[in-house]
């Protein structure tokens, strides 16, 4: 690609900026997915993470606005999402309170939060996370906007495969899939399985958080209210797509990124007619790949035998 | 005798070059162990001794404290009164995770072991020490050698979904060993295996203890595997003791009177014949798919004449449940058809009433009941829309169906609060008594009763054992399905088996034989 000149890249534009695409869009639906992924191999489903995702988004850049660090922003957002994990692990560990309401009301709970504390850091601006040009060889400006990289991007890029490690050769994998693969036979083998799945919401609840400071101390990187469009509940989708698979959560979320920035990308070459269209390619792609991927019987074995809506 | 009698005692094949260098079996002995539940004494002063390698079959009804006292033995009750001791020295449980430490684990009825995970998994994981990060090369070479060393093995490398019920059986034992317990409680392990499978399970254990790996005690009501395999039982009845010894010095006879105690009587079943009895309820060639569109009953044709019981023995999940439902109006078919008295039969509530169909399903209070409402409401499911329980063909009359309750719990003997009770506080042989009241009330020409004992005590079971025949001998053409064998064979005059969905075996209960059906049920037409 050395010295191409910008205007010679033509219609090759748009592979690359789905690529850019793909990994900028991907970062939020990586973390959320990736969490909500641990949360239901214990067993339990939180569909509050769109309300973590933005209450994330909304105290990591303030955090950032206030000390003048975006790093310490992912951390705010991190321990949020710790924190509201926390309390629907809790309410869920309480006898005969459902898994899905009380993510339906933490979701409208921390949206409304966020909404509220958020009014007065629509105006500042807050410093933003640093990313790495690997676009350094190139002097397309396309090229070079394509592959800023995130930091925050990596950090997921690694957790995935270790993720996938971790379930099959550690203990603590191995129990949070007991667990939600059999909570009498965890009981009988000794393990507190309201406290495996308090855990493993809370670390699920902490991943959505980072994922929301991404959103605002990255890309687009202001705080509006307008900021997340369901990317959270769109990742908890990510997961039955992935099948409970780390790696594949992966994978659905470069999809997913892919997807979404085909809009905007055929649109700077000029294609314009169905641009609305293009823009729910992300939607078309998941119903579409959701038929084609179901099956009457194998499905449900990779799902996690514990999940309410399995049993 | 059955085919247990033939199973060759291993005391002369005994082979000490197994025993290697690991730790013998232990005695256990619980002395005057007393434990109550409110007011009910769930077990009053009981003594249990289990000789170290030897195999004990602890005998007992449904109730008679089997399950509290090999429950205060792993920890999950704390005994009233009483001591444990495990080889020679008292110890204190206080769960199941303490009993380990001691030596001493548990098999229970239903598997504990993870579906989704493999056979090693499972394995490494039930240990006590699981380490942080797990070597599998290191574990997966460990089990090999660990297989090796068994009477039995199962490729580490499988999925537990995958492996049939009697392998799963055999995995939850080689578990106990492989966690080091050297007691082993089993809690009637053979209840969901072919009677094949249970053979090749129970002598698998009676190996190892003769080996000098383990002591065992198993939680059983089969008699046929107490004589067959057990060296020693210990019967219990209503909490207290009711009688322990060699097995070799007890008859089958003896041990039951232990179980049940003279003073009840065996229900007389006695069967009345009926002279030219036409066949009356008919299946042709009925096919059913299950939940996930597969092929679940094939072509079942039989037919039951009026007063005649037909028993349908199979391992559960041949299609039996299937077959039941299909008939309850709960399946739909996929061909075929049935008749009852030569006239076409669909399962709508019409029809039923017309040709006079009854149902007793399994679990009742799931299945035919309403648990929430009251037990005049359920038991006048099947009249209350018809005179005298309405007024104005359209307004139900409660007291109407109050006094029919009251009556009905009167006849039957129903132990109820009231008929404004709801149906959900009785206990499980209260609510089959009521379903039968409402069931069995007026003229009834076909009657299908799946499992209808499964669970109750022995008074209930001899109950509805009872009524069953005497609806037989009143003309009605009766279907029972049991996975039962010895309750099939006290009811039926005809035997069927079940298998994958297909009638494979059919004989008169007279000229049936135990091994035959057995080997059927196991799969053996294949």
């Amino acid at each position: 690609m050395e010295g191409v000149d910008a205007s010679s890249i033509g219609i090759w534009g748009v592979p690359l900026a789905v690529l850019g695409g793909a990994i900028r869009i991907s970062t939020p639906f990586l973390f959320v997915s990736l969490g909500e992924c641990i949360t239901e191999k214990s067993g339990r489903v939180n569909l509050g993470l769109e309300g973590t995702l933005v209450m994330g988004a909304m105290s990591g850049y303030g955090v950032s606005y206030l000390t003048g660090s975006a790093w310490l922003g992912v951390l705010a957002a991190s321990a949020i999402g710790a924190l509201l994990g926390a309390l629907h692990g809790f309410l869920c560990g309480r006898p005969r309170v459902n898994d899905i309401a009380v993510g339906i009301a933490l979701m409208l709970f921390g949206i409304g939060l966020a909404f509220f504390l958020g009014k007065p850091l629509i105006q500042p601006s807050a410093p933003r996370l640093p990313s790495i040009p690997f676009g350094f060889f190139s002097d397309s400006p396309q090229v070079r906007s394509a592959l800023e990289v995130n930091v925050l991007f990596l950090v997921g890029l690694a957790l995935a495969p270790a993720l996938r490690w971790a379930l099959a050769n550690t203990r603590s994998g191995m129990v949070l899939r007991v667990v939600g693969e059999g909570a009498e036979a965890a009981r009988a083998m000794g393990y507190d399985v309201l406290q495996v799945r308090l855990l493993a919401t809370v670390v699920g609840g902490a991943l959505a958080g980072i994922g929301g400071s991404f959103l605002s101390l990255f890309y687009p990187g202001s705080w509006n209210e307008g900021l997340s469009s369901g990317q959270g509940l769109m990742a908890v989708a990510l997961v039955i797509f992935a099948r409970w698979d780390p790696v594949r959560c992966l994978y659905a979320s470069l999809l997913f990124g892919g997807a979404s920035a085909l809009g905007p990308a055929l649109q700077s070459v000029g294609v314009t007619s169905g641009y609305y269209l293009f823009n729910a390619a992300p939607y078309a792609l998941t119903l579409l790949i959701m038929v084609l991927s179901s099956s009457a019987t194998e499905a449900s074995a990779d799902m996690p035998a514990e999940l309410s809506v399995s049993r | 005798m059955t085919a247990a009698a033939e199973v060759v005692r291993l005391e002369s094949t005994l082979d000490t070059s197994h025993v290697r260098a690991r730790q013998p079996p232990l005695s256990l002995e619980a002395v005057g162990v007393s434990k109550r539940f409110g007011g009910l004494a769930a077990l009053d002063s009981v003594d249990f001794k289990l000789t170290p390698g030897s195999f004990h079959a602890l005998l007992g009804e449904n109730g008679a404290g089997k399950s509290t006292l090999v429950k205060c033995i792993m920890g999950f009750y704390q005994a009233d009164e009483g001591k444990l001791l495990v080889g020679g020295q008292p110890i204190t449980v206080k769960s199941p995770k303490e009993a380990q430490r001691h030596g001493i684990g548990m098999v229970y009825q239903h598997f504990t072991l993870v579906e989704n995970m493999s056979v090693a998994e499972n394995l490494v994981l039930s240990r006590a020490d699981v380490p942080r990060i797990i070597d599998w090369k290191k574990e997966k070479r460990e089990l090999e050698e660990f297989m090796d060393e068994m009477p039995f093995r199962i490729s580490p490398e499988r999925l537990v979904r995958k492996l049939a019920a009697g392998e799963k059986q055999k995995l939850e034992i080689l578990k106990q060993l492989y966690v080091g317990s050297r007691i082993v409680i089993l809690d009637e392990p053979t209840s969901v295996l072919t009677p094949q499978e249970a053979d090749e399970v129970l002598g698998m254990l009676r190996e190892m203890a003769y080996q000098g790996r383990v002591s065992v005690a198993m939680i059983t009501h089969k008699f046929r595997e107490v004589v067959a395999y057990s060296d020693e039982v210990t019967v219990l009845r209503r909490g207290k003791l009711a009688g322990t010894g060699k097995t070799r010095d007890l008859t089958p006879e003896a041990m039951a009177e232990m179980m049940v105690g003279a003073e009840v009587p065996r229900a007389s079943l006695e069967r009345r014949e009926l002279e030219g009895a036409a066949k009356f309820f008919e299946l042709d060639k009925l096919s059913a798919n299950d939940d996930l569109g597969l092929k679940v009953l094939e072509e079942v044709s039989l037919s039951v004449a009026a007063g005649e019981i037909v028993g349908i023995a199979g391992v559960s999940g041949n299609g039996q449940d299937e077959l039941v439902e299909v008939l309850a109006g709960q399946r739909p078919t996929s061909s075929g058809s049935v008749r009852v008295d030569g006239k076409d039969y669909t399962p709508t509530r019409a029809q039923m009433r017309q040709r006079r169909v009854r149902l007793l399903p399994e679990a009742p209070l799931k299945n035919a009941c309403v648990g929430n409402m009251s037990v005049a409401e359920n038991i006048g499911f099947r009249c209350y829309d018809e005179p005298p329980n309405t007024s104005l063909g359209w307004l139900v009359r409660g007291s109407a169906l109050r006094s029919r309750a009251r009556a009905a719990i009167q006849e039957y003997g129903i132990k109820a609060p009231g008929p404004d009770a709801p149906i959900a506080g009785l206990s499980g042989g209260n609510v089959q008594r009521a379903v039968l009241a409402r069931e069995l009330t007026g003229e009834v020409n076909v009657l299908i009763a799946a499992n209808p004992c499964f669970g109750l005590d022995f008074a209930a079971v001899s109950e509805i054992r009872t009524r069953i025949m005497a609806a037989r001998n009143s003309g009605s053409a009766v279907l029972l399905v049991s996975s039962d064998l010895e309750e099939i064979f006290a009811l039926s005059d005809r035997i069927l088996v079940m298998s994958e969905g297909r009638i494979v075996y059919e004989s008169k209960a007279s000229e049936a034989n135990m091994a035959d059906i057995g080997r059927h049920m196991g799969g053996a037409h294949h």
